[in-house]
């Protein structure tokens, strides 16, 4: 009942979003005002009728409706409720519901702006909006339908949509139910947060194909898709630190990052954007890379879909296993037609858009962008080339040939130490002109500073080379940018006559993006402390160790206290747990409990690490195994991550970073003149 | 564009591609199934190579002094589409452990015996080859089909 009643709704969302695009185009070429209206209520109708058909899907997975297919492969009679509301992004298809739920949302949110002097646009936002939720909606109803049912069909159980003929439907006692790795907290909000970055990227996608089909070119687009772009751009970055915090907290090898192609895929449209967020600021200043703004909106699209395809789809082997289906070619016609196009539209466009000045200096603010988009396009290109070198490989000599951990972490670790010193250099130099003299009087304190912190470093914690050159640039970025904090406060403290913390408060909220952008680069600062930490002088130790004995490692002492073994039968879970007491330097410092969970149902084991987290290090402790409780061993693996919490910390920093810079101003009108004003003193400040 | 931007970004882009080349020449190793791996001994011995197959399940041993994890794997398609043709992961892996005369080969792998380790699980070593014909892996990914993908509830075989 509810399966056709679900599929119903979502094949009429799919007929109402393509004559959205349909209306929408007519309307905006025969410029009928009334059709684009038409176009755009079809497009708000969509988001109450995908709601319908989610909550049509979310009522079977909740009741162990396990004749339907989907709801039998991500739920089990076990799992609590809430497990089983968001099992709906836990396979392939309720994931494609989800994305196209999220799309149409966000679609309505935008349809339902004033739009006033922006008219033009809207068809045009209608039409790629409505094509990529036709897409993925056609996905759904055509390809990877999460209604279809089991039918008994002359003994045989087949899945279908409609009952075959003499069917009979089934229903299994028991659904298989979501992995237990994926029923952890970071890996059940990691989707949603994924896809509302990935989702929010479209929105400013549709608007750089609207002023290319509209041919207006000017900077209004990006202005219009600003806070999207932002607001994107934390979700995707919210959604990677939690799939890393679920890594070390639930995989068990003590790391956070694995440069899987699962993860890979996440990341490159993160890059692509974060390249955006910052080349925008050079047209809007400057009236420049017009062409190449355009160039990377497009790519992070495609990027995007990519991404969506490939975390869904296990082409490519990884810890991220997901099913493997037909839906593979569709993606990469999609994506090369959309491409395509967008290109063929830039070139259309090409002359209109050409720069309004031109880049003069190379130590000039928009040279030392541009390097820092160079920068994150090579990340890039490393990223892509080992996803599909494979590929490539194959190709060319017969032979699959892969790339592991080590070619990213070598190719792209001069990349990110440049973009961290660039970090440093970038906000020092002025628009338009800048020389080695005038740099060099406004950097010289901070590197400094950064060299007297570097030789401190080398006197008490290590000579590592690498680790130095990273404290290096770390505290460089982090002097400089603490002295533009202090600069600002100090110049408006004395034309205001206020109070110095008053004027840095009131300094950050009337220029929300330029010192959010500073807190977002404190924090990457401080997370690639963390990041230097467990790289460079992560140590690890094992030992299998009767009761009272113990293991040293790095000034810690590990001591094997018990070791007991429950069954919860309701969760169908058995858990062995150890107690270990921790000393340091003869210092008791309390226990710590690394546990086996057996999930009897999947017949697997989770391990969960005993971690003691201070700033200073991490200990990280696994039971691997145990002997029967007569003799009384256990067997741990134990690492220290040194300043690994860093990399949390900076996290935290770095969302909050972004929240400060998109979060909505209170008067938008004064607040932009006065926007203006003071970014012309402060760049004429960091001219001088 | 003045000629110093094109020459100096001429030398950024150098510079990367300098990178991806030695970073792929120093990293670089060779996907094979248990088969063709095989077909190349011994040449293909010493080097640096990434198998797949499937695992079989009582060869799994776990020694938690040493945490030495010891186990063989079955030769096991790794072709989208052959697998696709043969009716899916789960049965090809399920195929090449209960057929005796698929070649195999012996895994040695030391560290913690990770949660995915089961019989007729992909597994996915990087490794090498040495002169016995043991291949031992300094890493170790490993896919269970049954928990992830679209598959028919167990009556279904009844055919």
């Amino acid at each position: 009942m509810f399966a056709e009643f679900g599929y119903g709704v979502l094949l009429v969302t799919f007929l109402v979003a393509l004559y959205s695009v349909i209306a929408a185009a007519y309307g905006a070429v025969k410029k009928s005002a009334s059709m684009v209206e038409s176009a755009r209520r079809a497009m708000f109708l969509t988001f109450p009728l995908i709601s319908i058909g989610a909550a049509s899907l979310i009522y079977l997975l909740v009741n162990n409706h396990f004749e339907v297919s989907f709801v039998y492969e991500v739920t089990s009679l076990s799992m609590p409720t809430y497990l089983k509301v968001t099992a709906w992004w836990g396979g392939q298809a309720g994931s494609l519901v989800f994305w196209s739920f999220l799309l149409s949302g966000f679609a309505s949110a935008v349809t339902l702006r004033k739009w006033d002097r922006d008219i033009e646009f809207l068809p045009w936002v209608v039409v790629v909006c409505g094509i990529t939720l036709a897409f993925f909606l056609g996905l759904v109803v055509f390809f990877e339908n999460p209604f279809t049912r089991f039918w008994l069909v002359g003994g045989n159980v087949e899945s279908h949509m409609f009952a075959p003929l003499n069917a009979t439907i089934f229903t299994p006692e028991d659904g298989q139910g979501l992995n237990p790795l994926l029923r952890h907290p970071g890996m059940i909000i990691h989707p949603p947060m994924l896809y509302l970055g990935f989702v929010s990227f479209v929105i400013p996608y549709a608007f750089a194909i609207a002023a290319l089909v509209t041919g207006r070119t000017d900077d209004r687009w990006i202005r219009l898709t600003r806070r999207w772009s932002l607001w994107a751009w934390l979700f995707l970055s919210f959604g990677l630190v939690l799939g890393g915090r679920w890594a070390y907290d639930v995989l068990g090898w003590g790391g956070y990052w694995g440069w899987d192609p699962v993860e890979i895929a996440a990341f490159m449209p993160w890059l692509t954007g974060t390249a955006f967020l910052h080349s925008v600021m050079i047209q809007e200043k400057r009236g420049l890379l017009k062409h190449w703004n355009m160039i990377l909106v497009i790519l992070t699209y495609s990027l995007v879909i990519f991404g969506t395809f490939l975390t869904r789809s296990g082409v490519l082997s990884s810890v991220h296993a997901f099913a493997e289906s037909a839906i593979g070619p569709l993606f990469f016609v999609f994506i090369g037609v959309t491409f395509a196009t967008s290109i063929a539209l830039i070139i259309w466009r090409w002359p209109q858009l050409s720069g309004e000045t031109e880049m003069k200096s190379m130590l000039s603010r928009e040279a030392l962008f541009l390097l820092n988009n160079l920068l994150f396009m090579s990340i890039l290109v490393v990223c892509f080339w080992g996803v599909i070198f494979p590929l490539v490989s194959e190709l060319f000599t017969g032979q699959k040939v892969t790339v592991g951990p080590a070619f990213y972490e070598s190719a792209t670790g001069p990349l990110f130490a440049a973009l961290l010193f660039l970090m440093g250099v970038a906000p020092l130099s002025a628009w338009g002109h800048s020389t080695i003299q005038t740099l060099g009087r406004s950097i010289w304190k901070s590197s400094l500073a950064a060299l007297i912190v570097t030789l401190i470093l080398l006197a008490v914690y290590t000579n590592n080379i690498y680790a130095l050159l990273g404290f290096f640039l770390v505290s460089f970025v982090l002097f400089v940018t603490f002295q533009e904090f202090w600069r600002g406060a100090r110049a408006r403290q004395k034309t205001q006559d206020e109070g110095f913390f008053t004027a840095l408060a009131r300094l950050m909220g009337r220029n929300r993006r330029r010192y959010g952008g500073y807190i977002i680069h404190i924090s990457i600062a401080v997370m690639a402390i963390g990041i230097l930490g467990i790289e460079l002088f992560q140590t690890e130790t094992q030992g299998t160790l009767a009761q009272g004995e113990e293991l040293n490692i790095s000034g810690y002492t590990v001591q094997y206290r018990e070791l007991a073994s429950w069954g919860d039968q309701g969760k169908g879970v058995n858990y062995t747990r150890a107690v270990v007491d921790i000393f340091k330097n003869g210092i008791y410092l309390g226990e710590l409990n690394p546990r086996i969970d057996y999930y009897a149902e999947a017949e697997q084991n989770m391990t969960i690490p005993g971690n003691r987290s201070t700033l200073r290090d991490d200990l990280y402790i696994l039971l691997v195994d145990w002997q029967p409780v007569s003799s009384g061993g256990a067997t741990f693996k134990i690492y220290v991550n040194p300043l690994v919490n860093w990399m949390w910390i900076g996290s935290l920093l770095f969302i909050a970073g972004i929240i400060f810079a998109a979060w909505p101003d209170r008067e938008p009108v004064e607040e932009s003149l006065q926007k203006k004003v003071t970014q012309r003193t402060s760049q004429t400040s960091a001219a001088d | 564009m003045k000629p110093k931007f094109i020459l100096g970004f001429g030398m950024i882009l150098a510079a990367v591609a300098y990178l991806i080349f030695s970073a792929t020449q120093a990293s670089a190793e060779r996907f094979m199934t248990v088969n063709e791996m095989q077909a190349e001994v011994p040449d293909v011995v010493g080097q640096s190579l990434r198998i797949t197959g499937a695992v079989i399940g009582e060869s799994i041993q776990y020694d938690p002094n040493t945490l030495t994890l010891t186990f063989e794997v079955a030769h096991a398609p790794a072709d989208f589409k052959v697998i696709e043709e043969q009716g899916g992961l789960a049965e090809v892996l399920h195929q090449a452990v209960i057929d005796p005369t698929r070649q195999r080969v012996k895994i040695v792998y030391i560290g913690v015996k990770p949660d995915l380790l089961r019989g007729e699980a992909q597994a996915i070593m990087t490794g090498k080859l040495d002169e016995a014909g043991i291949f031992h892996a300094d890493e170790l990914l490993l896919k269970c089909p049954t928990r992830y993908e679209e598959a028919l509830p167990e009556q279904a075989s009844t055919d």
